[in-house]
């Protein structure tokens, strides 16, 4: 129940976004987000955007993983 | 779909596989904390890439399976006050209660709306203000904020007809409460990302500190929970259990302002009654004084002190959840409980362990 899925805001209008997946759509308050911006990911649950995904650490993440399996090579 | 498909990457799964045989200590048991852990590693396959020695075992971190008999039998109850739409996600529908279930009324002509999210059951109150609409309030941390909104929202909006019978429960006050338990037997604990969004990774220090358990908090891709599976065995092998984050993408340290403020500004902490784990102290919440118009348990006193006391069931589902039963190894699975037949919650929701077992094979 506490799946929330990575989706792009493609519009802004207050505290609304929208944001788009694979061509679905869906509204999502950005009330706890207030620096959200327009084209960044956020993880979606239940109509809110809980959290700003960091494409960052999420690149760091993936060359963490890359490091890991070639430390075992 | 960006940032879930790298984190899905067939190589990469095979080679940190690897690498975790590697990493492998004597035997050790992670509990994943999180229901859609539990559905996810089913989903994947993921025990099989797990060194033999590792079991993974499912925890009580399944918002629908947690929820009390007596207060899905008080939200059920709510069914027969004339005029009510009951409104609720989509995963309480089929669980059974003690004596109906919201399908099974639904099915005699009450009212019972499937929603998104809670915004969408205060807006059908706007829409509708000749009907009374209740919403069950169910899910943790990630799902709180959003209820909390919908209240506000209501409130702001003059809403008299909208109302939340209120069954939310925190993590942390859970987790203090099972791994003080003498019963639970682990080695570490994988605990549920978006949980993790709202209360911040440092919610968890005193769970290494106290309880010199090991914890990695992890997201809900394949590679994030081997990730995370790593992070534990590392800490199990050098013996310096800590809280590892490997969801940094989406979670911080501390928790999201935002979030505490709205919280804070409409709940207040209250105990709770759990499925399996009784009644935890603090674990829960309930709405403050100042929305008490939106209290479906104030606005419902009266129906509610009618509610007989729950039938006992003979299913498991309270020894599932504390890791202390498998799925498999209830005298019931597979023989009178199926997902078409579920006897317990376990069996119904997507993310319950029994579900995943029979789905995917325990
Ligand atoms: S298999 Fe069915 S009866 Fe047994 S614990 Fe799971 S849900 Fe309950």
């Amino acid at each position: 129940m506490c799946l929330a899925i990575p989706m792009k805001i493609i519009a802004i209008d207050g505290t609304i976004a929208t944001t788009e997946v694979d061509g679905v759509t869906r509204q999502a308050r950005l009330d706890l987000l207030p620096e959200a911006n327009l084209g960044d990911y956020v993880l979606v649950h239940a109509g809110l955007a809980i959290s700003r995904i960091d494409e960052a650490d999420a690149a760091e993440t993936l060359d963490l993983l890359r490091k890991l399996a070639d430390e075992i090579q | 779909m960006k940032f879930s498909e790298e984190f899905r990457d067939k190589e990469l799964i095979q080679e940190l596989a690897r690498r975790l045989q590697a990493l492998a200590p004597g035997p050790a048991t992670l509990m994943e904390v999180c229901g859609t852990h539990t559905m996810a590693v089913a989903r994947f396959g993921l025990k099989m890439l797990l060194p033999p020695s590792v079991r993974l075992i499912s925890g009580p971190g399944c918002p629908v399976c947690v929820t009390a008999q007596k207060d899905l039998d008080g939200f059920l109850a709510l069914g027969e006050v004339p005029n009510v739409v009951l409104t609720t996600f989509g995963d309480m529908i089929r669980v059974p209660g003690s004596r109906t279930s919201l399908d099974r009324l639904r099915a005699t002509g009450v009212p019972v709306q499937i929603v998104y999210s809670p915004f969408d059951a205060v807006e059908l109150a706007r829409q509708t203000p000749e009907r009374e609409f209740v919403f069950f309030g169910v899910g943790f941390e990630t799902t709180m904020p959003a209820t909390a909104l919908a209240i506000q929202t209501a409130a702001s909006a003059g809403l008299t007809n909208f109302s939340v019978f209120c069954v939310h429960k925190t993590m942390p006050a859970a987790l203090r409460a099972l791994v003080g338990s003498p019963e639970l037997r682990v080695s570490g604990l994988l605990l549920p990302g978006h949980v993790s969004t709202i209360v911040g990774a440092a919610s968890y220090d005193f769970i290494p500190r106290e309880f010199h358990l090991p914890c990695a908090v992890a997201g809900f891709e394949p590679l994030d929970i081997l990730l995370g599976v790593e992070a534990l065995l590392r800490q199990i092998k050098s013996g310096s259990p800590q809280v590892a984050n490997t969801y940094r993408r989406a979670v911080a340290a501390p928790a999201n302002p935002r979030a505490q403020e709205i919280l804070a500004e409409v709940f207040e902490a209250a105990d709770a009654e759990w499925r399996g784990l009784g009644a935890i102290p603090g674990s829960g919440v309930r709405l403050r004084s100042r929305y008490a118009a939106f209290d479906a348990r104030q606005k419902f006193a009266a129906v509610l002190s009618q509610v007989p006391p729950p039938v006992a069931n003979p299913c498991r589902c309270g020894d599932v959840l504390r890791g202390l039963l498998s799925p498999a190894d209830c005298p019931l699975f597979r023989k009178t409980c199926s997902p078409s037949q579920p006897l317990g919650p376990c069996m119904v929701s997507s993310e319950g362990a029994c579900a995943a077992a029979y789905r995917y094979g325990g």
